[in-house]
C-alpha cells in the first residue's frame, strides 16, 4: 500500500509527487492516459512574476521562481546527459502597452509590484527597442522583468516523473480513476479501471478535470477549461531576445468573462521558432478549431512585432486551463473528505508554478509548515465547493 | 506564356536560366544543381525529396521571403532566390 | 475567376478541394447532377499527381511530354467538361489551409496566389457539402543516407519529369515498394536518365500471392493491368533490370548521394547479411508506398480507419455529415478507382438520385479496382511485424541514421529519449526528442517514429494544413459574408 495516491501525471501530479517522495513518502501516481500529454502538453513554458498583482499569487510565482534555477540544475545533473535539456532560461519579460490608453494602467501597476518588492522596471520606448529591436516603434509604455523565465514544459513534466521514479513513485499511466474508498469518514484510496489503489492520502491533480475527478471521489470543486490556441512560426532568425507580451495580458488573466480575449504573449523557443499566444475562451473541452481566434492573435502579435508579417505559420494548437472563478490555484486539504487533498486551478500559470505546488503539498501533507503561507489556496474558500459546473463534457 | 519562353532567376547572385513553367527546383535541377539549402543543425546539404510540397526539405528564399517551396513555386523572370540557411539560437548557458 | 463567399440558399453548393483524377471526376459529377460547384486545388493546374504536368495550356504538351502522361485524353475531356460547366468555378493556386467544423457545416479557408508568398488573397466557404480530394504522397522508409540530397521520392522523380521536363540524375537507380516503382522508371528512361534498376522490397512469394491469387477476380480491371503491362514492356525496351527482395539499405555520399548500398532482404524486410552490394549512382528514387493527406479530414472530424484512410461507405460518405471523400485519401488504389469514387462522391455531394445507372457502372469500376488495391497491399505492402522486435526493416537503421529530417533527429536518440523518459508516447516523444514539431510537421517521420518507438500512432491533427504568413493570418476572414 502506498501512503499516497496522487491523480493526474501532469507537471503539477509530477511536481507534487516527487516532492512527497523526497519527503520520504510512498507514493503511487495515476494517470488515465499518458504522462506528461495533457495541458502541460499543450500550453507554453512561461514562468511569469509579471503578470501578477501583489497578493498570494504574486508570493506564490516569486517562491516558484527561485525554486527553479536549483531545480533545473538539479534535474540535469541527477539525470544525464541523456535526458532531454529542460531548457530553463532566465530571459526576462518585456511587458508593452500598443495604445496610449494602456500605457499609464501599465505603469501603475508595475508600482504596486515594485512596492511588492518585485523587480519591476519600467523603460521607455527607446530603451525597448534596445532590448527588443524589433519591436514596434509605436510602443507607448513598456516595464522590464529580469525574474521572469522560461522552461520546456514536456521535459520538465518528464524530468520531474523520471526524477520521482528514481525516488520510487509508482507512475501509472492507462490507469483511470473513477470513484473514491471510504471508510470511517475517510478515504482509504481510489477506484480506477485497473483496480483499487488503497492510500490514506490522495491528491487530486488533474487538472481541467479536476472538479470531474473530485466529482468522482465525491468532493466535486468548480474548476472549469479555458481554452487557449497558441501559433508556432517554422524557425527563424533569431530576434526576440525576452518574452514579450502586450499590456492587456493581465487583463485577459484576471477577468471572468467567458467570451474571446486575446492577447499577444511572443517568445522565440531553444529550436528556433517563435511562440505566439494565446487565446481565452470558456467553451468547454471544445476541441475544433477557430479561425478568427487566431486571426486576433496574429493580429496581437503584429502590433507588436509588425516585422513578424511575413512569418511562416506552421502550427496551432490548443490546451485547456484549469479555471477557478477567483484565479487563485487550489492547493490545500478538503475538510469535507478527510485525506482528500488537491492540487489545480493554477490557469495559465501552472508550469512555471508547479515546484512551489509540489513543496507547498509536500509539507501540508508531511503536517510540517510550507515554505509559503497556503491558507489563501484552500479549497474550502468561498466559491469553489459545490458542482463541479456542466463544462465537463468531453469533446 | 509559350513553351519556348525562357526565365532567368539569380541564385546567391548568380544568373540562372530556366523554362518559363518550371519550377524553381526545376529551374535549379535543370542547371545541374542537386541541393540548395543546408540545415540548421548539421548544416547538411538538402535539395527535392517529395517534389510535391509535403517535405520542406526544398525551401529557399525568393524575392526576401524564407520558406518558400521551390518545387511548387513556379520560377518567374527576375526571381531573386538565397540558398536558405536558418542557424538555431545559441546554446542557452 | 470570381470566388464566391459563401453557400447560397437554393441549389446546392458542393466544395470539392483537389483537382486530381478524383477531384475533377467529383466536380463533374456534382455540376451534371444540378450542383454549383467550386473546385480548389493548390496547385498551378488541374490534374493532380497522376496528370501533373507544366504550367500553361495542356494543348501546348510537346510530344515528349506526352509519352509521360497516361489517358491524357481523359483528362482533356474531364479538364474541359469542368471548365466549360457554366455551373463550375475552378480555383488553382488555391491552397485549403484550414477547414472548420461549425455546427451548421464545414466552413474552408482559402489563400490564393503564389505557393508561399505573402499577401495571398483570401478566401472562406461555408458550402453544403465538401468532397475531399486531396490525393496521397509518398511514404518512404528511412536508411543511412536517405536525407542525402539525390536521395528523393519516387513521386518527386515522376513530378520532375512531367511537369519540369527535368531529370533527378543521370545514373538513376529506384527501389522501394509498389507498381508504381515501374513508371517512374519508365518515365526517368524517357528524360533520359539511365536507370542502372528497379529494386522491389516484396519478394517473389508475396508477389505471387499478392497479384496471382483467383486471377478471375481481376476482370474489369484491364485498364490498370494493361498500362502496367506497358511498363514492363517498357522496361524490356530500355533493358533496366527489375529485382525483387532487395531494397537500398544505406545511402553513401559527401554533400549529395554518390553510391547505394543494396541488400537482399528476408519477408519482413529485413537485410540479409552478406548480401550487400554498392552501386554507384548520382540520384536514387525510393518509395514504399503512399500515405494520404488527411489534415483537412482529420480537422473535420471524419472516422480514419485502422489503416489511416478516410472512412466512406458505399456513396463515399464520410462520418461526418457534409462531408465526402474520394481517390487516394479513402485508400490506394490507383487512378481508375480516384475517377469512379470521385463520380460517386461528387454525385451524392450534390444531391443526385443514387439509383441510377451510371451510379451503378462506378460502383463496379470502383469494386474492380479496389481489387487490385487489395492485391498491392498483399503484394508490397510494409511488413508490421518481423521476428524480434519491430518490422525487418527497423535493422536498416543505425543508431546516427536521421529518422525526422527537419530537425534532424536520429534513430538513437529517438530511442534514448524514449528510454530515459520512459515514455513510448507519440506527445510526449515528439516534444521531448523534437522529432516531427519541424516544418514537415512529421508528414515525413511520424510512420517511422511510431514504429521505431513501437508505439501504437497517435492520429496526427495538423490543424493548420500548410504554412501561412502572420500577415496573411492576420487578415483572415472570419465568418464568411
Ligand atoms: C494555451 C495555453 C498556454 C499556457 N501557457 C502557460 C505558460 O506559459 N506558463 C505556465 O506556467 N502555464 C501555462 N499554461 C497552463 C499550464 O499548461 C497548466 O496550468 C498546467 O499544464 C496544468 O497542469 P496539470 O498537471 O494541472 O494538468 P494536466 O497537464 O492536464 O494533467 C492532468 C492529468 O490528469 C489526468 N486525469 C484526468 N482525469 C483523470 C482521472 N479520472 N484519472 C486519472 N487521471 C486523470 C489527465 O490525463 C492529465 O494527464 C498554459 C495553458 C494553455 C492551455
Ligand atoms: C508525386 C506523385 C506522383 C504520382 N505519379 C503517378 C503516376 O505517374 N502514375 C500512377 O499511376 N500514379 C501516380 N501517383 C499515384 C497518384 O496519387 C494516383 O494515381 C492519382 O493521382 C490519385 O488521384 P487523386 O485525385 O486521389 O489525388 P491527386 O492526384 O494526388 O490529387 C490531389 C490534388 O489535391 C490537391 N490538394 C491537396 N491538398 C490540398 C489542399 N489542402 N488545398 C488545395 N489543394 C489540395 C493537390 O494539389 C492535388 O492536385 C503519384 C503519386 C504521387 C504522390
Ligand atoms: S521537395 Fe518536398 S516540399 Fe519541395
Amino acid at each position: 500500500m502506498s501512503d499516497v495516491v496522487v491523480i493526474g501525471a501532469g507537471i503539477i501530479g509530477a511536481a507534487c509527487a516527487r516532492a512527497l517522495a523526497v519527503s520520504g513518502a510512498r507514493v503511487t501516481l495515476l494517470d488515465r492516459g499518458s504522462p506528461a500529454t495533457a495541458t502541460s502538453a499543450h500550453g507554453e513554458g512561461n514562468i511569469l512574476v509579471s503578470d501578477k498583482g501583489p497578493g498570494p499569487e504574486l508570493d506564490l510565482a516569486r517562491y516558484a521562481a527561485s525554486l527553479w534555477p536549483g531545480l533545473s540544475e538539479e534535474l540535469a545533473d541527477e539525470l544525464g546527459p541523456a535526458f532531454p535539456a529542460l531548457e530553463y532560461e532566465r530571459k526576462g519579460g518585456l511587458v508593452a502597452a500598443t495604445t496610449l490608453t494602456g500605457a499609464e494602467p501599465l505603469l501603475a501597476f508595475a508600482r504596486t509590484q515594485r512596492a511588492a518588492g518585485l523587480d519591476a522596471r519600467p523603460v521607455g520606448a527607446d530603451a525597448a527597442l534596445v532590448l527588443e529591436p524589433d519591436l514596434s516603434p509605436d510602443v507607448t509604455a513598456a516595464v522590464h522583468y529580469p525574474e521572469d523565465a522560461q522552461v520546456q514544459p514536456v521535459a520538465a513534466a518528464e524530468a520531474l516523473l523520471a526524477s520521482a521514479r528514481r525516488r520510487g513513485v509508482d507512475v501509472r499511466g492507462g490507469t483511470e480513476v473513477v470513484g473514491a474508498v471510504t471508510s470511517g469518514g475517510r478515504i482509504r484510496g481510489v477506484r480506477t479501471t485497473t483496480g483499487t489503489v488503497e492510500a490514506d492520502t490522495v491528491v487530486v491533480a488533474a487538472g481541467p478535470w479536476s472538479g470531474a475527478v473530485g466529482q468522482r471521489l465525491g468532493a466535486p470543486l468548480s474548476v472549469l477549461p479555458r481554452r487557449g490556441m497558441v501559433l508556432v512560426t517554422t524557425r527563424m532568425p533569431h530576434r526576440i531576445r525576452h518574452k514579450v507580451y502586450d499590456g492587456d495580458y493581465f487583463g485577459a488573466t484576471q477577468s471572468a468573462d467567458a467570451a474571446l480575449q486575446t492577447s499577444a504573449v511572443v517568445e522565440s523557443t531553444a529550436a528556433g521558432t517563435v511562440l505566439i499566444g494565446s487565446s481565452r475562451e470558456q467553451v468547454g473541452f471544445d476541441v475544433r478549431l477557430r479561425v478568427d481566434v487566431l486571426a486576433a492573435i496574429a493580429r496581437r502579435a503584429l502590433r507588436l512585432f509588425p516585422t513578424l508579417t511575413d512569418a511562416s505559420i506552421m502550427r496551432s494548437y490548443l490546451g485547456f486551463r484549469p479555471y477557478v472563478p477567483d484565479h487563485l490555484p487550489v492547493i490545500g486539504a478538503d475538510d469535507r473528505l478527510a485525506g482528500l487533498w488537491f492540487a489545480t486551478g493554477h490557469e495559465g500559470a501552472g508550469i512555471g508554478l508547479a515546484p512551489a505546488t509540489g513543496e507547498i503539498v509536500a509539507a501540508l501533507v508531511g503536517g510540517r509548515v510550507p515554505a509559503l503561507d497556503a491558507h489563501p489556496f484552500r479549497p474550502g474558500r468561498p466559491g469553489l465547493l459545490g458542482a463541479s459546473g456542466e463544462d465537463h463534457r468531453e469533446p | 506564356m509559350s513553351r519556348d519562353d525562357r526565365v532567368t532567376i539569380t541564385v546567391d547572385g548568380v544568373p540562372v536560366g530556366g523554362r518559363a513553367g518550371q519550377s524553381i527546383a526545376g529551374v535549379l535541377i535543370g542547371a545541374g544543381e542537386q541541393a540548395w539549402r543546408t540545415t540548421s543543425f548539421a548544416s547538411a546539404a538538402r535539395g527535392v525529396f517529395c517534389g510535391i510540397g509535403v517535405c520542406f526539405d526544398c525551401v529557399v528564399e525568393v524575392n526576401g521571403l524564407a520558406d518558400v517551396r521551390a518545387c511548387l513555386r513556379r520560377a518567374r523572370d527576375g526571381d531573386v532566390v538565397v540558398r536558405q540557411h536558418i542557424a538555431p539560437p545559441e546554446v542557452i548557458p | 475567376m470570381t470566388p464566391h463567399s459563401i453557400g447560397r440558399p437554393g441549389r446546392r453548393h458542393v466544395v470539392v478541394v483537389g483537382a486530381g483524377p478524383a477531384g475533377l471526376s467529383a466536380a463533374r459529377a456534382a455540376a451534371e447532377a444540378g450542383a454549383r460547384v467550386t473546385v480548389l486545388d493548390a496547385s498551378h493546374a488541374t490534374g493532380g499527381q497522376y496528370w501533373r504536368h507544366a504550367a500553361g495550356p495542356h494543348e501546348q504538351l510537346t510530344d515528349e511530354e506526352l509519352r509521360l502522361q497516361h489517358g491524357w485524353d481523359t483528362y482533356c475531356v474531364l479538364d474541359a467538361a469542368v471548365r466549360s460547366h457554366p455551373a463550375v468555378e475552378l480555383v488553382t493556386r488555391a491552397q485549403v489551409w484550414a477547414a472548420e467544423r461549425h455546427d451548421d457545416g464545414p466552413r474552408l479557408h482559402v489563400l490564393v496566389g503564389e505557393p508561399d508568398d505573402a499577401g495571398r488573397v483570401p478566401l472562406t466557404f461555408s458550402p453544403d457539402a465538401v468532397v475531399l480530394a486531396t490525393g496521397a504522397h509518398d511514404r518512404t522508409l528511412p536508411f543511412p543516407g536517405w536525407e542525402l540530397p539525390g536521395v528523393t521520392t519516387a513521386g518527386a522523380a515522376q513530378a520532375l519529369a512531367k511537369a519540369d521536363g527535368v531529370a533527378v540524375g543521370s545514373r538513376v537507380l529506384v527501389a522501394g515498394a509498389g507498381p508504381f516503382l515501374l513508371p517512374v522508371a519508365a518515365t526517368l528512361a524517357a528524360v533520359g536518365a539511365t536507370v542502372l534498376g528497379v529494386h522491389e522490397a516484396s519478394r517473389a512469394g508475396a508477389l505471387a500471392r499478392g497479384w496471382l491469387d483467383r486471377p478471375w477476380r481481376l476482370a474489369g480491371t484491364s485498364g490498370k493491368l494493361l498500362e502496367l503491362a506497358g511498363y514492363a514492356a517498357g522496361h524490356v525496351r530500355h533493358r533496366i533490370p527489375y529485382r525483387v527482395g532487395e531494397a537500398v539499405v544505406a545511402a553513401h555520399g559527401h554533400g549529395r548521394v554518390e553510391a547505394v548500398t543494396i541488400s537482399r532482404l528476408d519477408p519482413t524486410w529485413a537485410p540479409i547479411a552478406g548480401t550487400e552490394r554498392v552501386v554507384e549512382v548520382d540520384a536514387v528514387c525510393v518509395s514504399h508506398g503512399f500515405t494520404p493527406r488527411l489534415e483537412l479530414a482529420v480537422a473535420l472530424g471524419t472516422a480514419i480507419t485502422t489503416e489511416r484512410f478516410v472512412d466512406v461507405d458505399v456513396r463515399q460518405r464520410t462520418s461526418s455529415p457534409h462531408v465526402w471523400a474520394a481517390g487516394e485519401t479513402t485508400g490506394i488504389a490507383g487512378v481508375d478507382a480516384a475517377l469512379a469514387e470521385g463520380w460517386l462522391a461528387g454525385h451524392d455531394a450534390a444531391g443526385g438520385a443514387p439509383d441510377e445507372r451510371r451510379a451503378r457502372t462506378a460502383v463496379r469500376r470502383r469494386a474492380a479496382t479496389h481489387e487490385v488495391a487489395r492485391r498491392m497491399a498483399a503484394a508490397h505492402g510494409i511488413p508490421v511485424q518481423g521476428a524480434g522486435s519491430g518490422p525487418g526493416w527497423l535493422r536498416w537503421l543505425t543508431d546516427d541514421t536521421v529518422v525526422c529530417r527537419c530537425e534532424e533527429v536520429t534513430a538513437g536518440r529517438l530511442r534514448d529519449t524514449a528510454a530515459v523518459t520512459c515514455s513510448t508516447d507519440p506527445v510526449s516523444v515528439k516534444l521531448t526528442s523534437r522529432a516531427g514539431l519541424g516544418i514537415c510537421q512529421g508528414r515525413m517521420c511520424s510512420a517511422a517514429v511510431t514504429a521505431i518507438l513501437g508505439a501504437p500512432g497517435a492520429l496526427e491533427s495538423r490543424p493548420v494544413a500548410a504554412p501561412v504568413r502572420l500577415g496573411d493570418l492576420a487578415r483572415a476572414a472570419g465568418p464568411s459574408a
